[in-house]
Parts: structure tokens; C-alpha cells; sequence
């Protein structure tokens, strides 16, 4: 009995270090839904590499990104393969943890024609170095209730037209439904700074880190404006994002348009308001404003242990057209790699959208989308900005005073 | 016996014993407050003085003298706006909270007493409940259009309060969940308190003809002073470090036009978002300044009042 356990022992240890030259485990942290999109190509990676094991680790979004970051900031603990949303990406491609793709044995140069342009920009720091890869991304578009802009006798065509259009509709829709134009006056600010941006120059800062933010910026000058003339006239409903007030408007049509990222329309269907189904459309945001909303990468730490097979992984998920697709129909993660758009998928009808072949539409404004430059201190130009805009909405500061004050706060800041 | 056979090895081992031992069994607290107390404390001193960027790992920070300090002190920054609303939601829920604290203890004390196991219970609950579960339930309260709170007000043809939504409206709201939060563990307090105080005085005192109001007035608040004083003391710092509530029920934005940001809100904004850790540490020894002068000025009033008696 003895002797049969120990020859067992040692029959396993011999197995185990002859498979230990080729076995190899590739641990990859994400975050929801990103994880989901990665355990739905898994097999097919599995079948192409039976050896490389894939330790998912996927933790909330917030956690995943305080987590990579400490683990950047002490080279302890960091993952084979790193998952960053696009509200970080800007801030990890300052930081030096990060293995520089453009460089040998990488040499991603080559594959970035392959994306869809505007993402390359986002993951590239101020110094050139290219920092992850881009696996989806989020398309801005315009959502509406085309019930409760029939019942108002609104042309959606009109609201695209202009953002003065745009809210005179609201005016309309207003009086004839009482349904409100828009959740927040603040959505209208948030969508104007962020379209009509020349080249180099990024939301806040331009790309040789001059401040933009000031009274004399038209752009924010005109955002400021619009979202004020949008309260003024009891246009928006004053509800936040995320929130129980949201999903009920949603669902009851008491918001008769919502801008978002392509992916609203997976959220709407799967758990919103999956009761609205067929009363929804989308098109073009107002004044042919393009704009990315959401967008997730992938990156290498520079003290990954087994780099070599991380960099395989990486270009499976983002290179691999079939990929792409499973990501896409898994969970609506809208392809960056220009090939996967090109899918027959993309031209099937949406259901949801009253059979409106809407992601043609989406690929459209992907396409046509111009890359914004990205500053590390966008987080804190943001947060002063939305607070000056309260004060601009709900106490009647003058806006010219707002981003005068939004100016000076923003370049103490900004070292 | 054997003491006496071997005692030179015996004598070395006792000695170490004596010697050695007891700082062996003292060390695990030692160890555990250098590595988590005493290092953190240090290195984030060492922090407010440079510019540093987790991301840019280890070592890679930049010495920048008092500029973190003078940023926050600028009349600009948000820090004082941050430390206006901390203070102002600390003396919304801070000031009721010992007025209803007080004499309900004092009730429950003296008329109550039969119930004073179960009522304890009942005030300590919010204390020790999640602030997760806090945020959601208070967050459907407070609920512009679905709340009941605005349905109840409806009812008797109140307009709808944006509880969550008004810059004026939310430091109430924010400090209503505070004082709903800890009420119940300062009535526990005092009623500690007033167990500490010997009944005789209360008999001598009716002998004496006082009333429940004498009584209280009298005997109670004089004798409650050293508990009130840490009460006070407690509420200060808890008031100051106000975190939780705030951010579960208004996110980490501080709600509409950050008017229910706090300075620990600010603080942790500024160091795990903006990833400013240098600014971050000097608003948290700033912080810790503004806390000291409010406990020392707590401490001076206590100290004076009661030389007056």
C-alpha cells in the first residue's frame, strides 16, 4: 500500500516537471464585461494552444483599476496580461509600467492600420510610446423614442441638424407629450466639448499640454450655453446616469433622447428596458459630432513574467477576426480591428431598433471619428469643469466667470 | 536538579528568557504598527513634500518642497470648499445628534429602564449596519420621482425635493443619514454615562424636593461632563473624517456641483484617481492639523467651563 502511494508520488512528479518545459499558465486580469467577452473566445484558444493555461482573474471595474495600479506602482502582483478601460488608459500610458509596443520583439507599428484610427491615438502617451492594444469600442451615437417624437410631430432629422434645432424639438416635445428632451442639461455639455476638436488638440489640453479650458474657448464657451439654455427651458429631466430615476424614464419614455455608446443598445435590450424593444431608434449626434464612448485595451506590464505568450494572447484577442465577432456577439463589445466591422453581421437588421440596420451606422461614426489626444490631468480638468457647470446651472453664474475660474483651478493643478 | 548538572546552559537560557522574551511577545504589535502604522505615516509625510505618480513606480518622485501644502491652501482649490462641507455637514448632523442623544438617554434611563437592554439594541443597529445597505435604502428614500419620501410630501401637495440633486439640498440630506447613523450610539454612550452616576444623589435630590428637570439639569449634565466630552471628542473626529455616507450616496463626485464632497472624499479623488499622491498626503496632514485645533479647542472649552463651577 505504502510502496504503490509512494511510486504514485513519484510517477506524478516526473509527469508533472516533463509537462512543466511546455506547460505554461498566462494569468490575464479584466474587468465585467470584458471577462465574459475573454471566457467566450477561450476555447478556441485552448484548441490552438492546449499548453497555455488562461488564469482569468476578473474583479469590478473600479477594483481591476485601483489594483493595477498599486500593482504598477510597486511592481508586485501584476498580471501577464492587463485589461484597461478607456477612462484609465490615458493615465497607465503616462506611467512607465508598461511595455512600449511599438518596439522589437513587438513591433505592433505594423498592425495599427488594421484599427479603427481614433484608438491607436488613445493608447499612445505624449512621448510616443504605444502602450496597449485595442479590442472594442464605443461609437457615439444618438438615441430616441421615435413613438414620442411621432406623437410631437418632431422630424429626428431636424434634431440632427442642430444643436439649436435640437433643443427647439425639445421645446416641442416638451409641449406636446411632456416628455423631457434629454436626462441631463449636463449630457449636451459633456457631448459639445468632446466633438469638433481640430487635430492635436485633446478635450482639455492640446497635445503640447497647453491648458484649452478658459473663457475664450468657443467650444466650452458654446457647452456651457447650450446645457444652460436646455435648463432654462425645463428642457431636461435632472436625472444622473446609472441611477433608478434613468432606468425609469428609460422604460416609461419619459426621456425622449439619451447620446451613448453603441453599446446602449445591449443594455436597453438585456436589462434596461427590454420592454421598449422596437421603439427605439438611433442616428448621427447633432451637427455631425462624432465621438468614441467607452473602448477597452490590452497591455503588457514590463514585469510580466511570461511576456512572450501574453503578447500571442493579446494579438488572438485583438488581431483574430474571429475573436472579435464572438466578443461582438457575446456581449456587443463593437470590434476596433477594422476586418471584424466588415462582418455580414454588421449589416443584419437590429430588432430592437425596429430592425433599423443600425450597426452600419455605428461603423460609420467609428470611422469617422477623429482621434482626441489624451492628457494625464483630463480627470482633474473634468471634475473642476463639471462643478464650475453646476454652479453655472444651478446658481446662475455667469460662464464666462465659470471657466475663468475653471482656468485658473485646472493650471494649479496641472504641474 | 538537573539546574544544578548543567548551569551554565541553564543560567544562558534563563537569561535570554529574562532578557529577551518579553520583547518577543511584545513584538508582533510593534511589527504590525511599524509596518502598517508607523510607515504609512512616514512615507506619506515623505509624500507631501514631492510630486509622485504610483504609476510611475518606486523612486520616481520629484521633490517639490511646501507646493503641495500652498496648492491646497490656495483660495482656489477645492480643499476649502471640501473642508466647508465637511464642517458644515458635521454641524448639521454633529449638534442634533447629541441635543436627541442626550435627553433620550436620560428617558430611557430613568422612566424606561425595564426596556433598556432592548432599546440599546434597537439605537445601536444603524452603527454597526453596512454602509452599502445604507446608501441603497437611503438612496430609494431620497429619490426624486420614485422616493417615498417626495411621495409622503406629495400627499399633502408638497412639491418633489431633488434631495440628491440640489447643491443646497444635499449636505441636509447627507447629514440626516449621519444623524439617523450615530444617534443611537451616543444615547449608548450616555447611558453608560448616567449608569456611572450613584443613584444616592438622585434620592438625596427628591428628598430635597427637585424636579426631573432639576435633576437633570442639576446632577445629570454635571456629572455626564467626562462622557460628554468624548462623546464631543469622537463626533469631531468622525464628523472630519466623514467618508462613507457621502460617498455611497452621491458617489465619488460629491453629487451635484460637489456640494456633499468631503475633505477624505477629496483626498482619496485626488490621490486613487487623479493618482496625485504628493497632493493627496499634504491635504491629509492638513487635515489632521484642522482635527488636532478642533479636538484642542473641544478640550479648552470642556477644561474652561468646568474651572467657571
Amino acid at each position: 500500500m505504502k510502496k504503490s502511494a509512494a511510486f504514485a508520488l513519484a510517477t506524478a512528479l516526473l509527469l508533472s516537471t516533463a509537462h512543466a518545459q511546455e506547460k505554461v499558465t498566462l494569468t490575464v486580469a479584466a474587468f465585467p464585461s470584458l471577462d465574459s467577452a475573454i471566457k467566450a473566445i477561450l476555447p478556441a484558444w485552448t484548441k490552438l494552444h492546449p499548453n497555455v493555461t488562461i488564469n482569468l482573474q476578473a474583479q469590478q471595474f473600479a477594483d481591476h483599476h485601483n489594483a493595477m495600479t498599486t500593482a504598477l506602482a510597486t511592481g508586485q502582483g501584476l498580471p501577464d496580461v492587463m485589461a484597461i478601460e478607456i477612462g484609465y488608459v490615458g493615465k497607465f500610458a503616462e506611467g512607465q509600467g508598461l511595455e512600449n509596443l511599438n518596439s522589437a520583439p513587438y513591433s505592433a507599428a505594423q498592425y495599427k492600420k488594421l484599427f479603427t484610427p481614433f484608438t491607436i491615438a488613445q493608447a499612445t502617451s505624449a512621448d510616443g510610446r504605444f502602450i496597449a492594444m485595442p479590442t472594442d469600442i464605443g461609437p457615439g451615437t444618438f438615441f430616441y423614442r421615435k413613438d414620442v417624437l411621432d406623437k410631437a410631430g418632431v422630424n429626428p432629422l431636424t434634431m440632427q441638424s442642430s444643436w439649436e434645432n435640437y433643443i427647439a424639438s425639445g421645446k416641442k416635445i416638451k409641449q406636446k407629450t411632456g416628455a423631457y428632451l434629454v436626462n441631463t442639461a449636463a449630457s449636451v455639455y459633456n457631448l459639445v466639448i468632446r466633438t469638433n476638436l481640430k487635430t492635436g488638440e485633446g478635450i482639455y489640453f492640446d497635445n503640447k499640454n497647453n491648458l484649452l479650458v478658459g473663457p475664450d474657448n468657443a467650444r466650452f464657451v458654446r457647452a456651457m450655453t447650450l446645457a444652460k439654455q436646455v435648463r432654462d427651458a425645463g428642457l431636461d429631466a435632472k436625472i444622473g446616469e446609472w441611477s433608478n430615476e434613468w432606468y425609469d424614464a428609460f422604460k416609461k419614455g419619459t426621456v425622449a433622447t439619451q447620446f451613448s455608446g453603441a453599446w446602449l443598445q445591449g443594455a436597453l435590450q438585456n436589462w434596461m428596458a427590454p420592454d421598449t424593444k422596437g421603439l427605439w431608434r438611433v442616428q448621427n449626434l447633432p451637427e455631425r459630432g462624432f465621438a468614441s464612448w467607452g473602448g477597452s485595451f490590452y497591455a503588457v506590464p514590463s514585469k510580466a513574467k511570461n511576456k512572450q505568450w501574453a503578447w500571442e494572447f493579446i494579438k488572438f484577442m485583438t488581431l483574430n477576426q474571429g475573436s472579435q465577432i464572438t466578443a461582438f456577439k457575446d456581449n456587443g463589445a463593437f470590434p476596433a480591428l477594422i476586418a471584424a466591422q466588415k462582418d455580414k453581421a454588421f449589416g443584419e437588421p437590429v430588432e430592437f431598433l425596429g430592425g433599423q440596420k443600425a450597426r452600419v451606422l455605428w461603423r460609420d461614426a467609428a470611422a469617422k471619428t477623429k482621434p482626441i489626444d489624451v492628457n494625464k490631468y483630463d480627470s482633474i480638468a473634468d471634475q473642476i469643469l463639471q462643478t464650475e457647470l453646476t454652479n453655472v446651472l444651478e446658481q446662475g453664474k455667469d460662464i464666462k466667470q465659470a471657466l475663468t475660474d475653471a482656468r485658473a483651478q485646472i493650471a494649479r493643478r496641472a504641474r | 536538579m538537573s539546574q544544578r548538572t548543567a548551569p551554565r546552559a541553564s543560567w544562558s537560557y534563563t537569561r535570554f528568557q529574562q532578557r529577551f522574551a518579553p520583547y518577543l511577545f511584545v513584538s508582533p504589535f510593534f511589527i504590525l504598527f511599524a509596518v502598517f502604522g508607523l510607515f504609512p505615516l512616514l512615507f506619506s509625510l515623505f509624500l507631501a513634500f514631492h510630486l509622485w505618480s504610483p504609476l510611475d513606480g518606486m523612486g520616481n518622485w520629484k521633490f517639490v518642497g511646501f507646493e503641495n501644502f500652498t496648492l491646497a491652501l490656495g483660495p482656489t482649490d477645492m480643499f476649502w470648499k471640501s473642508l466647508k462641507n465637511t464642517l458644515w455637514i458635521g454641524l448639521l448632523s454633529g449638534i442634533p445628534q447629541h441635543l436627541v442623544a442626550l435627553p433620550l438617554a436620560f428617558i430611557i434611563h430613568h422612566s424606561l429602564r425595564r426596556f433598556q437592554g432592548t432599546l440599546s439594541t434597537v439605537l445601536f443597529l444603524p452603527y454597526i449596519t453596512n454602509a452599502v445597505a445604507i446608501a441603497i435604502v437611503f438612496a430609494t428614500l431620497y429619490s426624486e420621482r420614485l422616493g417615498i419620501l417626495n411621495y409622503l410630501g406629495g400627499l399633502v401637495g408638497l412639491d418633489p425635493v431633488r434631495w440628491l440633486g440640489d447643491p443646497n439640498m444635499v449636505p441636509y440630506s447627507v447629514a440626516a443619514v449621519v444623524f439617523w447613523r450615530y444617534v443611537g450610539w451616543n444615547t449608548v454612550l450616555y447611558l453608560s454615562g448616567l449608569q456611572a452616576i450613584s443613584e444616592d444623589v438622585y434620592e438625596a435630590a427628591t428628598v430635597d424636593g427637585a424636579n426631573g428637570w432639576q435633576k437633570f439639569w442639576y446632577i445629570t449634565l454635571p456629572l455626564l461632563r467626562p462622557m460628554m466630552f468624548y462623546a464631543f471628542t469622537l463626533t469631531i473626529v468622525g464628523s472630519m473624517q466623514l467618508f462613507e455616507e457621502p460617498f455611497m450616496l452621491l458617489n465619488d463626485g460629491g453629487g451635484s456641483g460637489g456640494a456633499g464632497l468631503t475633505s477624505a472624499m477629496h483626498i482619496f479623488n485626488t490621490a486613487f484617481r487623479d493618482l496625485d499622491m504628493g497632493y493627496a498626503s499634504a491635504m491629509s496632514w492638513l487635515l489632521f492639523l484642522a482635527i488636532f485645533a478642533m479636538s484642542m479647542l473641544n478640550n479648552y472649552l470642556f477644561s474652561r467651563d468646568g474651572g467657571k463651577k
